[in-house]
């Protein structure tokens, strides 16, 4: 079972540096979407004391949301605003990688020196999880698309749900649920503000609301 | 018993190697719906080329005789140190790691300086991204190694491929131990100048890479230049057949045998990357190896943690 925990983990580093080094959007709205899909396997295999029927419910619950609803809403944005598919970063992708690889350090550092209390679970998901966190924070920062820093935000939320994986899984119901309707709100949002913008400005690019105020 | 296995393993790599770009090129074929060359197409354009003089342009100097020379010196003896599996290299000793990879730099350097040295402006040019790619390649192949031998605790290219054991696969380092098959492989096909990086088919100037600085060779000069071709394919696909072929039954006629099974998969591999996979844009190569190096890196970090 530690293997696959192990695995998992792994294909969801991958995930994260695919999504630094990918050019197209709609290769990173899909990444997203797997990674929604390994988080819920994630928690129901890090669950030492076996698979109850509300764990079950929020997998099921979290995966349709993030593996289903949110990349619609993204692809069906993306498509209706006409947005061109390529990414357009600020950091480029080769220093994107290896800056990622730098967060990867960090957060294993900061992961293996955290005092976690003792239920919590291994410190290697515990750094995957910031690591998650940290790669959605810098798609926000150096990407110019409003589509990639939604998805971003949506990175750095799958990072704090497998953060709370880690910790026992009984309590926190209430706090994912805040957490997915916080995220579905903000998608949303975001939805509608770019297909204003591109109703107003022909473009989404972030760069360019600066140039609004006089 | 051990250095009869690894002497036959050589013996097979020197008869062998020539007939795996022939699978490449079948499978290939295959998918256009050709027939495509036979499978020994290979061994005749080399006895071909044997039996041809050589032409010299006046302008070149003994670097260019001796470029192919040491390339096919430097093949060989790096498949004497390349492990087949379980079966041990014939000259495997500590730290030979790193004797292999500048096997393969001495090899690409004479390629190279020979290229220079016949004062084209298209070998140059070839000359430089060959430099420059294998430049991105080389972190890559060496930190796989580096996290294999942290994972073997084996300084010997031997020892750490025989360490992967289909135990080894299922334990924690198994994801680590993938992701350095899928850097080597990257990894190869840069190295054997195959698509993605590429394109060994081509001959339109402004893409190629290998190619373009071979172009003055000829005759027999060039028969050793396709040869050490080959055996590079060889050794750098035994590294990589080491890793995802982990049969270590005991018997060393049948780990052999799976090892060159898996050598003809991995041809037939490659020639299914070549058809379904376009050639990518020449900027966007060195972003494909900084990749193999992550993955490398990554995998050294899951071992070390």
């Amino acid at each position: 079972m530690n293997v696959w925990l192990d695995t998992l983990l792994v294909l969801l580093i991958l995930t994260n540096l695919h999504m630094l080094g990918s050019s197209r959007i709609t290769a990173c709205i899909r990444t997203v979407a797997c990674q929604a899909v390994l988080l819920a396997a994630i928690s129901l295999l890090a669950q030492p004391d076996g698979i109850g029927l509300r764990l079950l419910l929020l997998a099921a619950v979290t995966t349709t949301i993030k593996a289903g609803i949110l990349p619609w809403l993204l692809q069906r944005a993306v498509r209706e605003v006409g947005v061109q598919t390529e990414v357009e970063p600020i950091v480029g992708f080769t220093t994107s990688l290896l800056l990622g690889l730098g967060l990867l350090g960090a957060a294993l550092h900061v992961a293996g020196r955290l005092p976690l209390p003792n239920d919590a679970g291994t410190s290697f998901l515990v750094a995957v999880a910031l690591f998650t966190m940290m790669v959605g924070l810098l798609l926000i920062v150096s990407r110019r698309k409003a589509v990639m820093q939604t998805l971003g935000y949506l990175a750095m939320e799958n990072g704090i749900y497998a953060f709370g994986l880690a910790f026992a899984i009984e309590e926190p119901l209430l706090v994912e649920m805040g957490v997915l309707l916080d995220v579905f709100v903000a998608v949303f949002v975001m939805g509608i503000a770019i297909h204003h913008i591109s109703r107003e400005f022909d473009h989404i690019d972030t760069d360019r609301l600066a140039a609004l105020k006089d | 018993m051990t250095m009869l296995a690894s002497i036959v393993h050589v013996m097979c790599a020197l008869l062998l190697a020539p007939a795996l770009p022939g699978v490449i090129t079948r499978v290939k074929a295959w998918f256009a719906g050709r027939r495509g060359p036979p499978l020994l197409q290979a061994y005749y354009d080399l006895w071909k080329l044997l039996h041809k003089g050589a032409v010299y342009s006046k302008t070149t100097t003994w670097v260019f005789v001796a470029g192919p020379i040491v390339g096919l010196a430097c093949a060989m003896t790096a498949l004497l140190i390349v492990p087949m599996g379980g079966t041990a290299g014939v000259l495997s000793f500590s730290g030979d790691f790193l004797l292999l990879a500048y096997l393969l730099g001495l090899m690409r350097f004479f390629t190279i300086l020979a290229a220079l040295d016949t004062g084209s402006s298209f070998e140059g040019m070839g000359a430089s991204r060959e430099a420059f790619y294998s430049a991105l390649a080389e972190p890559a192949l060496l930190l796989g190694l580096v996290a294999m031998t942290a994972q073997s605790h084996s300084l010997s290219i031997s020892g750490m491929v025989a360490a992967v054991t289909p135990v080894a696969i299922a334990s924690p380092a198994g994801p680590a131990l993938l992701l350095v098959a899928a850097a080597l492989l990257i990894v190869f096909l840069a190295e054997n100048a195959r698509i993605p990086v590429d394109d060994p088919n081509t001959h339109l100037e402004l893409t190629m890479i290998h190619e373009v600085m071979v172009l003055d060779h000829s005759g027999p000069d060039f028969a050793m230049i396709q040869y050490a071709a080959t055996l590079k394919l060889w050794v750098l696909g035994a590294l990589l057949v080491g890793i995802l072929v982990p049969v270590r039954s005991g018997w060393w006629g049948v780990d052999l045998g799976a090892g060159i099974g898996g050598m003809v998969a991995l041809a037939a591999v490659v020639g299914v990357i070549e058809s379904t996979i376009a050639r990518l844009r020449l900027v966007r190569v060195p972003q494909f190896l900084v990749a193999a190096s992550v993955l490398s890196i990554l995998a050294l970090v899951l071992v070390m943690r």
